[in-house]
């Protein structure tokens, strides 16, 4: 084994210095709940290891512009406690909800969750339908890029070295809005999406859908999101024609692999049934808020 | 391999270590300290077992490096009881038979204990959801879910 050197910087420009210069292979950690588990299981032989959470930016919730800045580093705990963040996100937090344990949620960050780049990583079909953007810091400065263009394949990132992502930043919430998450799951919990479908919905004073993202874990090599699914519900009242095209559009979407967890056929149908059921639901917590 | 000084409290007490970077918490709490209360399951933060609570949030010690406990407060197992005075959870577990072999027991007690301090009402759904991350292999839970539930009535003098 070599040796392994931790670092716990208290500034992203010493936490990017280190990356940067780092010869061999280094990882970022936040709530560790992936790289211990990968060091533990020897997937993953670091020599360095670049804690992020003594760097005061990157834990915590603060509004910003009518939205949220949410720390990369944020633990899932904080947000689920967080009263006006979960008011305003309930399907960001629906995902959040669904990573791991009470124990894991107590270290495990969204920015973890993105980064480790699983498809079936629960908050990031509920990031992108919500349109966050993370902010990446690295040597040449600061990026501004939105979360479904983070994770390129499993396990891969489009981070440079060096890169590290420091926060989301959450769109100000119009009157009429609502989102949900919900995946398919053989057990209740502690289990790994075989399929997620998350949707942001807008409804205006009629009723009438003005903006829609729809976003699907766990059914290609990265969450996607799928503009098609979303416009067929704008300019609807989101009724059952309109449903219907979400259905057909969702699971045209869908590039599943067969796997002990589920097969294509099966991803493919219960992806169409849950983008019906999490669309009821994002619209009755948008018709809730009008 | 550079060694880290780490100094922290555990239960009230100071403690002080030489760690390995690699080095788990929960490596720390078993093998430097002799806290062995703290039991080791999986170390991948699958079963709960390991189960402690720093600076006041319920976690996995496989989950924390060593190194990163550098002046955390730790609650583990050992602190539960004070002295011969078990706490009420420890209680209910022994007279309703919330344990069998006590593998998984320490790390339910302290995860049980962080929920009731959250929610000293817990409905029996929700203490199912808090303790989904603990497994156990030989109660089948339902004894220790009911043993979750006597002891927090107990606790709020109902
Ligand atoms: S030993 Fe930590 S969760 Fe199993
Ligand atoms: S009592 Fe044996 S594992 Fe729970």
């Amino acid at each position: 084994m070599t040796d392994l050197r931790y670092e716990a910087p208290n500034s992203l420009n010493a936490a990017v210095a280190l990356l940067t210069e780092a010869k061999g292979l280094a990882r970022v950690m936040a709530g560790g709940t992936d790289v211990i588990v990968q060091m533990e299981m020897d997937q993953s032989e670091p020599e360095l290891i670049v804690d992020i959470k003594k760097i005061p930016k990157l834990r915590g919730i603060s509004a910003e512009n009518g939205g949220f800045r949410v720390g990369a580093a944020t633990t899932g705990m904080q947000l689920c406690d967080h009263k006006t963040f979960a008011a305003a996100w309930p399907g960001v937090i629906d995902g959040v909800k669904l990573i791991g344990s009470i124990q894991v949620k107590g270290r495990a960050s969204m920015g973890g969750n993105l980064c480790n780049a699983s498809p079936g990583a629960d908050s990031v079909p509920p990031m992108i339908a919500a349109g966050a953007i993370a902010r990446v810091v690295g040597p040449n400065g600061v990026r501004e890029v939105p979360v479904e263009r983070i994770p390129t394949a499993p396990g891969k990132t489009s981070l440079a070295k060096g890169e590290i992502i420091a926060s989301f930043f959450l769109p100000p919430r119009p009157k009429g809005s609502g989102d949900a998450y919900m995946r398919f799951t053989p057990r209740t919990e502690m289990d790994i999406a075989v399929t997620g479908v998350a949707i942001n919905l807008t409804l205006d004073a009629e009723g009438v859908c003005t903006a829609a993202r729809v976003a699907i874990g766990a059914v290609a090599p990265t969450a996607l999101l799928v503009k098609d699914a979303g416009d067929a519900l704008i300019g609807t009242k989101v009724d059952e024609a309109a449903i219907e095209k979400l259905v057909a559009a969702t699971r045209a979407a869908c590039k599943p692999i067969d796997d002990k967890r589920g097969t294509k056929a099966f991803r493919i149908e219960v992806t169409g049934v849950l983008a019906r059921r999490v669309a009821m639901a994002a619209l009755e917590r948008a018709r809730g808020n009008i | 391999m550079k060694k880290h000084h780490i100094t922290l409290n555990v239960n009230g007490d100071e403690y002080d270590a030489l760690v390995e970077p690699q080095q788990s918490l929960l490596d720390v709490l078993r093998d430097k300290l002799m806290l062995t209360g703290t039991k080791e399951g999986c170390a991948t933060g699958d079963c709960g077992a390991c189960s402690v609570i720093v600076d006041g949030v319920l976690q996995c010690a496989c989950l924390m490096l060593g190194v990163e406990a550098q002046g955390v407060h730790v609650e583990t197992i050992e602190g539960m009881a004070q002295g011969s005075d078990l706490h009420p959870l420890q209680k209910a577990f022994l007279e309703f038979n919330g344990l069998q072999c006590g593998i998984c027991t320490p790390g339910v007690l302290v995860a049980a204990k962080a929920l009731l301090e959250r929610n000293p009402d817990p409905t029996e759904t929700e203490v199912r959801y808090w303790l989904a991350g603990n497994l156990c292999r030989c109660t089948g839970y339902d004894k220790l879910i009911q043993s979750v539930l006597i002891a927090a009535k107990e606790m709020r003098g109902a």
